[in-house]
């Protein structure tokens, strides 16, 4: 881990309140990330990575969500602390975030054109026919034929691959030190996700840009982050290389992920699902969150919450049973 | 290993609606002021009746507020010295039971036409929708006007003008819902085993639609008695002899100058009764929508959801 | 595009039509019209000369068509009272009507878009709860009797205000307030929905996160889509604004078209009442034709229809 990440998250809690009822969406979650790194958040829905995407760029609507407790750094500041416009300052301009689905991510009302031109000047960067030039360009840099023409065009008259890019296109207009993209293929047909996968892989590339990007995809992580984060119920339950993390688990849950990915070669062979389902957020298991579903859980499991272990230098897996879980292979 | 015995549904019970609606100040003083008005309904003509009409020369034009005449007088009396407040209870009868009986009626003929064109759809749907265009699009207020000159303005025909007015949102509503159910399952289970398309209507699509109309009808009930009031206010509605709320305004306006009172509580009446209406239809939204029912349940009375095993808290 | 309007107007148009031709059956279907025409106590001969000099002792299919050729025309009938075509009154008439619906119109959707953005914007705030008081009572209060309690307060007792009549400002304070409390009423609980909507919609979570400012993201991207539900309640918002104008007309004696109506239909003259029915109906059409152009020119979804 460098000594400088350009975003440091520690503890932080978020909560939902509606209904009577609390939901802890994130519980302690920590996480940080190098200037030019690519680190994938993994974990299933209701894990809490779009929570934590929403909280670090103070999206999130109180009511009903609530960020409890901890801190979120970017480049140094402060980013909960700060005036919410001094932070919008920041939005777009040296952090950018893309949504999981275009279609409702763009206005219905107003052209592409306009809402890409729109980065430009509101961030008094450049205003009028100027921005809209730009905007042009922005389209035609990732990758949409006849831009000039397609600019005036609004979201429902393109495809959902189309629609991405000019998400994409919008994200990185200013030029990002850091971009979040939360599930930015989910939505799409697997032959588009992989253009689109390689597009934010050439524009990440082209700039030194980091990005975290927010997936449930396990081949997404394998071809394009260099570490990985597993999330379980609001926590970060292990992180590390990717390469190293996905080839020897530490933590159960990974493991349990790993296996259940149907295998081609193994014709005949049972498929293994996680069973049980994801914990109801309102009510958390005690001790180790993950422990109704686990196959190495013991007492301790459902009692003590789980320590810190370094399985490896730069590798943290928080398990009981960590030795347990790497040595299983 | 999780098994189903880990696994524990519990259904919530959720408050009995008389708790939701103690919980609701305003619902609860609305519904009691409603139950006073059924009363009035009820049995104000065979008890206030004659003092409705008994004439008092020295309470000729009497402000409101004092006692001296009896309590029958704190509203006030009128140029002949009738009690206000027995005049009010007893025109409550007709106010009321013209509302209500309009909207019923709206109901029933909408509901069913409704149902027509849902079900039925292609020709006679058409022709039925386009039929609604045709009131919806018209201002009430000036339809009713006209249809009463030329039909004679008596209580029948007030209330089937009312009516007619109201039938279109009924009709849309119903025909919306039906449209959408048309296509369950459970339709289509009772079409197979054999179902005429009356039957299917009145057994399985009915009651559906049913709730929703209900709902609409409380809403409904406040805007037709606005409706009845203003027309009587104009001249056009209730004639005398027969009296409602509406008609009493009218009545009163002439004297605003020296007996405000005349005017002012027949239509407070009105007021306090149509908004009366449409606060409990607030309450009953709320009640009737599972996700904003928590805000009216006492948190004594509802359960855990859901358990996912029996290590949790 | 085109798909949708046309199929729009042509309903617009049935409805229109359908309209004109029920108040041809009303008319005729009491037997005899000359009722509505005359006054009760007219004798029997003035009676048999009136149905003949207005051909109402024709064959109804005779009748039919030259009503149909008379309406196309122009030439709705002439007020017996009046001793003048009914058009020429109608006509007349409407220009005071138009003024006070339009200024009431405008002032209350301005004052619901500024109260119900801000009461969406902060749920369960102030402005949150002024709008839910002022819809309640708009929905709840008898026009005409916050009218003469109007009148009572303001121009009676305090003599702020003219008790009735046209002019300038001060005897518009009370018509206006009176007829805006309704469609306010209505307008601040559509507007804050769709304003509701639109904050916690996933564009305005791009916006912000493009580091668009607030006013604009309230302003522009927020409200222009809360139009869209405006125009839709716009058309429901008119006709309930003639009805109200009909009331407000006659407390306040103003000389529009609902004074118009109420006027005639008290002194029996049918050819005015059939005429102001006739002319709301065709601008009631060609309202409901701009609005959907309107909504058209506002929501580029349907245009591409």
């Amino acid at each position: 881990m460098s000594e400088h990440p350009i975003l440091k998250i520690d503890d932080l809690h978020v909560e939902f309140r509606s209904g009577g009822e609390t939901v802890h969406a994130v519980n302690g979650m920590s996480f940080q990330i190098s200037p030019g790194e690519t680190a994938a958040i993994l974990g299933e829905s209701g894990s809490g990575k779009s929570v934590t995407a929403a909280a670090i760029m103070r999206l999130l609507q109180s009511p009903p969500a609530f960020i409890t407790g901890g801190s979120v750094h970017f480049k140094g500041q402060d980013v909960l602390a700060m005036p919410i416009a001094k932070w919008r300052e920041y939005c777009g301009r040296e952090i950018a975030m893309v949504f999981q689905d275009a279609l409702t991510s763009l206005n219905p009302v107003f052209s592409v054109g306009w809402q890409i031109a729109e980065l430009f000047r509101a961030h008094g960067v450049a205003s009028g026919r100027d921005a809209d030039a730009r905007a042009v360009d922005l389209l035609d840099r990732v990758g949409i034929p006849d831009p000039a023409l397609r600019a005036r065009d609004y979201a429902h008259q393109f495809s959902g691959g189309m629609r991405q890019r000019v998400m994409i296109a919008m994200a990185i207009a200013l030029g990002p030190d850091l971009l979040i993209a939360d599930e930015p293929t989910t939505a799409l047909d697997v032959t588009v996700q992989a253009q689109i996968m390689e597009l934010l892989e050439g524009l990440r590339a082209d700039s030194d840009m980091a990005m975290i990007l927010i997936t449930h995809d396990l081949g997404v992580v394998a071809d394009v982050a260099d570490n990985v984060a597993v999330m379980y119920a609001g926590r970060v339950v292990e992180h590390g290389p990717v390469a190293e993390v996905l080839a020897r688990p530490g933590h159960a849950y990974t493991r349990a992920l790993l296996d259940s990915v149907p295998r081609t070669h193994s014709k005949g062979h049972k498929l293994s699902p996680i069973v049980g389902s994801p914990p109801d957020l309102a009510r958390i298991p005690k001790g180790c969150a993950f422990n109704p579903r686990c196959r190495f859980a013991t007492d301790v499991c459902r009692t003590g919450a789980p320590p810190r272990i370094t399985v490896a230098p730069g590798r943290i897996a928080e398990c009981h049973h960590v030795e347990a879980v790497y040595n299983d292979n | 290993m999780t098994t189903a015995d880990q696994e524990s549904l519990i259904i919530r019970r959720g408050s009995p609606w008389w708790r939701m609606l103690i919980r609701d100040r305003f619902a609860l003083i609305a519904a009691l002021w409603l139950l006073i008005l059924t009363l009035c309904f009820l049995f104000g003509p065979e008890l206030f009746g004659e003092a409705a009409t008994k004439l008092n020369l020295r309470a000729r034009n009497l402000p409101p507020g004092s006692m001296e005449h009896g309590w029958l007088m704190y509203l006030g009396g009128d140029a002949l010295g009738r009690s206000m407040l027995a005049r009010l209870i007893v025109a409550a009868r007709n106010t009321l039971a013209i509302a209500l009986v309009a909207v019923f009626a709206a109901m029933i003929v909408g509901g069913a036409l409704g149902m027509i064109a849902g079900y039925v759809g292609r020709g006679i749907g058409h022709v039925i929708m386009r039929f609604a265009d045709i009131l919806q699009s018209f201002p009430s207020l000036l339809l009713a006007v006209v249809v009463l000159y030329v039909l004679e303005p008596s209580v029948g025909n007030l209330i089937i003008v009312l009516a007619i007015t109201r039938l279109p949102i009924y009709l849309r509503v119903t025909r919306a819902e039906v449209l959408e159910i048309r296509e369950r399952v459970f339709v289509d289970a009772a079409r197979a085993l054999g179902g005429s398309r009356y039957h299917i209507l009145r057994r399985h699509i009915a009651p559906v639609v049913a709730p929703t109309l209900l709902t609409i009808l409380t809403v409904d009930f406040s805007i037709v008695m606005l409706a009845e009031s203003s027309l009587s206010f104009l001249g056009i509605g209730i004639q005398p002899p027969e009296i409602t709320w509406g008609l009493m305004v009218a009545q009163g306006r002439n004297y605003l100058s020296q007996a405000w009172w005349l005017a002012f509580f027949p239509g407070l009446a009105i007021m306090m009764a149509t908004l009366s209406g449409n606060i409990l239809s607030n309450w009953l939204r709320v009640v009737s929508d599972p996700e904003q029912r928590w805000r009216l349940e006492a948190p004594g009375d509802s359960t855990p959801r859901k358990s996912a095993g029996k290590n949790d808290v | 595009m085109a798909h949708f309007l046309g199929r729009r107007a042509l309903h617009s148009a049935i409805a229109l039509i359908g309209l004109i031709l029920a108040v041809f059956f009303l008319v005729r279907l009491t037997g005899d019209p000359t009722d509505l025409y005359l006054p009760i106590d007219a004798s029997l001969e003035t009676r048999k000369e009136f149905a003949h000099k207005h051909g109402f002792d024709r064959p109804s299919t005779e009748q039919f068509f030259v009503f149909l050729k008379d309406v196309s025309k122009g030439d709705l009938g002439y007020s017996l009272r009046k001793q003048r075509p009914a058009m020429e009154l109608v006509l007349e008439a409407y220009p005071t009507t138009l003024a006070l619906a339009g200024v009431a119109m405008v002032l209350s959707i301005t004052l619901a878009v500024i109260v119900g953005a801000i009461a969406a914007y902060k749920p369960g705030g102030v402005f949150d709860r002024i709008s839910s008081i002022a819809s309640l009572a708009g929905a709840s209060a008898p026009d005409f009797w916050v009218a003469i309690t109007g009148i009572l307060l303001f121009a009676v007792t305090l003599r702020w205000l003219p008790t009735s009549g046209t002019g300038d400002l001060p005897y518009w304070i009370l018509p206006i307030g009176v007829l805006m409390l309704r469609p306010f009423g209505l307008m601040v609980q559509v507007v804050r929905a769709a304003m509701l909507g639109a904050l916690s919609s996933a564009y305005v979570k791009t916006a912000r996160a493009k580091g668009v400012g607030e006013t604009a993201v309230i302003f522009v991207h927020a409200l222009r889509n809360a139009c869209l539900s405006v125009v839709t309640v716009a058309g429901d918002l008119t006709v309930g604004l003639i009805n109200g104008a009909v009331i407000i007309e006659t407390v306040f004696g103003w000389p529009g078209v609902g004074k118009l109506m109420i006027d005639s239909v008290i002194q029996r003259d049918f050819p005015t009442v059939q005429a102001t029915i006739m002319v709301t109906a065709t601008a009631i059409f060609l309202l409901n034709v701009l609005i959907d152009l309107l909504y058209v020119a506002l929501d580029p979804r349907i245009r591409h229809q």
